[in-house]
């Protein structure tokens, strides 16, 4: 029997009396792709940030691969975010790191792989999404673009089964948007499972199997691109489709 | 008009505006030094006809004064930068170790975390002499056996626990700097609370506390001289035994030269650090 990679079932999540999850329930098999829409505030954000640990949750459960439950209040998390990758709207990269550090510190650290073999991985990474010759570079000193991709690398590096997208375009030039989007959808055809918050409809209904509405602090509809798309259920969903393609 | 297309990594300068700018270059050096000329004269001229400048032209600066106590109090003033070099590691370390520990926030630190809270408080607002005097004369008064009645230690160590409350803030404020999102993205990579702190967090505090802590570096040179309260001869009690021999003040003057020539370049240093963490910044925001 194959179990679903991630389970989220039924999460309330407040920020003091701030209540931003009132009710989660959300399961993504292996290599599926789902994105998360919904309008700004909705806790898009913040429902990724509970899966792999970052903020506590206030009720429910959200159980990694049948059997890691992240929300005990036991849980290792270290263990859980060895096995969750995430990408921030921000990068985030360590600017006083180069590239290939920035890349090997966890793979080392965590993992306690040798230097050079974590290396030859991170080499390996970034030649395959068009970095190479910024190994030696330091963060400040790349495009967004490059930014966002190292970003992405460092988090593969770790060799993750989920990987969390947070708006990983929302703050780059337009020009620079496809760059990092391409590099998202060759993840997904090589069967990396995701969960990714997007504001970018078009690309969600190219590479999402599965798109989910967020409002009010549950999953309002959820469906397949054409379904949430094209024949949304909800009259909410079609006020929030209509608001952003109005944009 | 033929376009001129740069080489890379030769920028193009208009000749003509070069030669303007060399110009006004040029002119400028010729006002700053015609400017401190003038008020270089003004000063002495000032000065010079005083009517008691003849005075203290004997008390302060008599050549032969100097040349008679130079020596002594330059081997006096050894002993001042063998307290700093002393103090100034003691003090990196236990203000490092105190920045860390109230940075914690796990169950077990909180002891701990007090007693650093007590320990900036307690330390930073005694004045650093009366923390010298308290320490220098209290200890040998307690009249235990095992523990050292040297002042020279004591002084030392005044200095240290006097400092190193002042450089845990230092410390403190530059951990906190550092932006969340920074230990956000170390922690979601798995790395544990004390990895994120060495590898992530430190290296950049410590990066951008340099500066302030050159200057807390060039304070405790000059502090050192307190620790002649209690006893210790060094550069400044050096120049007050030699003054009150002779009856004149050059000595203090020796020992001043000896403060500043040491001063100096770590100033330097330190205001060179700072225009260099500005231009990072400024390449840093346009980047
Ligand atoms: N650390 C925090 N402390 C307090 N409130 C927070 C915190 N983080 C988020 N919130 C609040 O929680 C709500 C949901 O925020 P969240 O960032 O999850 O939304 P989002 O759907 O990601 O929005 P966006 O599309 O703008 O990124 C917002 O009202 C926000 O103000
Ligand atoms: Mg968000």
């Amino acid at each position: 029997m194959t179990h679903p990679l991630l389970v989220v079932e039924q999460v309330h999540k407040a920020y003091a009396t701030n209540p931003v999850l009132r009710g989660i329930d959300l399961t993504l098999d292996k290599h599926e792709v789902v994105a998360l829409i919904g309008a700004s505030g909705s806790g898009k954000s913040t429902l990724l940030r509970c899966v792999n640990g970052l903020e506590s949750i206030d009720a429910g459960r959200i159980v990694l691969g049948g059997t890691v439950e992240v929300s005990a209040l036991d849980a290792d998390l270290d263990v859980v975010r060895r096995r969750v990758g995430i990408v921030f709207q921000s990068f985030n990269l360590f600017p006083h790191m180069n590239v290939l550090d920035n890349i090997t510190l966890a793979p080392r650290k965590v993992l306690g792989q040798q230097r050079a073999a974590a290396e030859i991985t991170a080499r390996d990474l970034l030649d395959r999404f068009g970095l190479a010759d910024k190994a030696f570079g330091y963060p400040d000193r790349l495009s967004g673009g490059q930014q966002q991709r190292v970003a992405i690398v460092r988090a593969l590096a770790m060799d993750p089964e989920l990987m969390l997208f947070d708006e990983i375009t929302s703050a780059l030039d337009p020009q620079l948007v496809g760059e990092v989007l391409d590099v998202v959808r060759e993840l997904s055809e090589s069967g990396m499972t995701i969960l990714m918050a997007t504001h970018e409809m078009a690309f969600a209904r190219d590479v999402a199997h599965r798109v989910c509405f967020l409002d009010g602090g549950v999953v309002l509809e959820q469906g397949t691109a054409e379904q949430v798309f094209d024949h949304p259920r909800q009259d909410r969903t079609r006020d929030f489709l209509a608001r952003t393609r109005g944009r | 008009m033929t376009p001129v297309t740069p080489d890379v990594g030769s920028p193009y300068v208009d000749p003509v505006r070069r030669d303007l700018m060399h110009r006004k270059a040029r002119r400028d050096v010729l006002v700053a030094s015609a400017s401190l000329v003038a008020f270089v004269v003004v000063a002495v001229v000032f000065v010079s006809t005083a009517p008691g400048w003849p005075t203290v032209q004997e008390l302060f600066f008599s050549g032969e004064s100097f040349s008679a106590s130079i020596g002594e109090v330059l081997s006096a003033f050894w002993l001042n930068v063998r307290i700093f070099l002393i103090a100034e590691p003691a003090i990196l370390v236990l203000a490092l170790a105190i920045a860390l520990v109230r940075g914690t926030s796990a169950p077990v630190m909180f002891p701990l975390r007090v007693i650093a809270a007590i320990y900036t408080d307690i330390f930073r607002g005694i004045p650093t002499i009366l923390l010298v005097l308290l320490l220098g004369f209290g200890v040998p008064a307690l009249n235990s056996d095992g523990i050292t009645n040297e002042p020279l230690v004591w002084g030392t160590v005044a200095l240290v626990l006097s400092y190193s409350a002042y450089v845990a803030e230092v410390f403190r404020a530059g951990i906190e700097s550092v932006h969340p999102s920074q230990r956000s993205a170390a922690r979601s990579l798995g790395l544990s609370a004390s990895q994120t702190s060495r590898y992530v967090v430190l290296p950049q505090a410590i990066r951008r506390v340099v500066p302030p802590l050159l200057n807390d570096f060039i304070s405790l040179q000059k502090d050192t001289a307190l620790v002649s309260v209690i006893g210790p001869i060094e550069a400044l009690r050096q120049a007050q035994i030699d003054s009150s021999f002779t009856f004149n003040f050059t000595p203090y003057v020796c020992a001043a030269l000896l403060f500043i020539a040491l001063t100096v370049p770590m100033t330097r240093f330190a205001d060179w650090l700072n225009a260099r963490a500005a231009k990072q910044r400024n390449a840093g925001g346009s980047a």
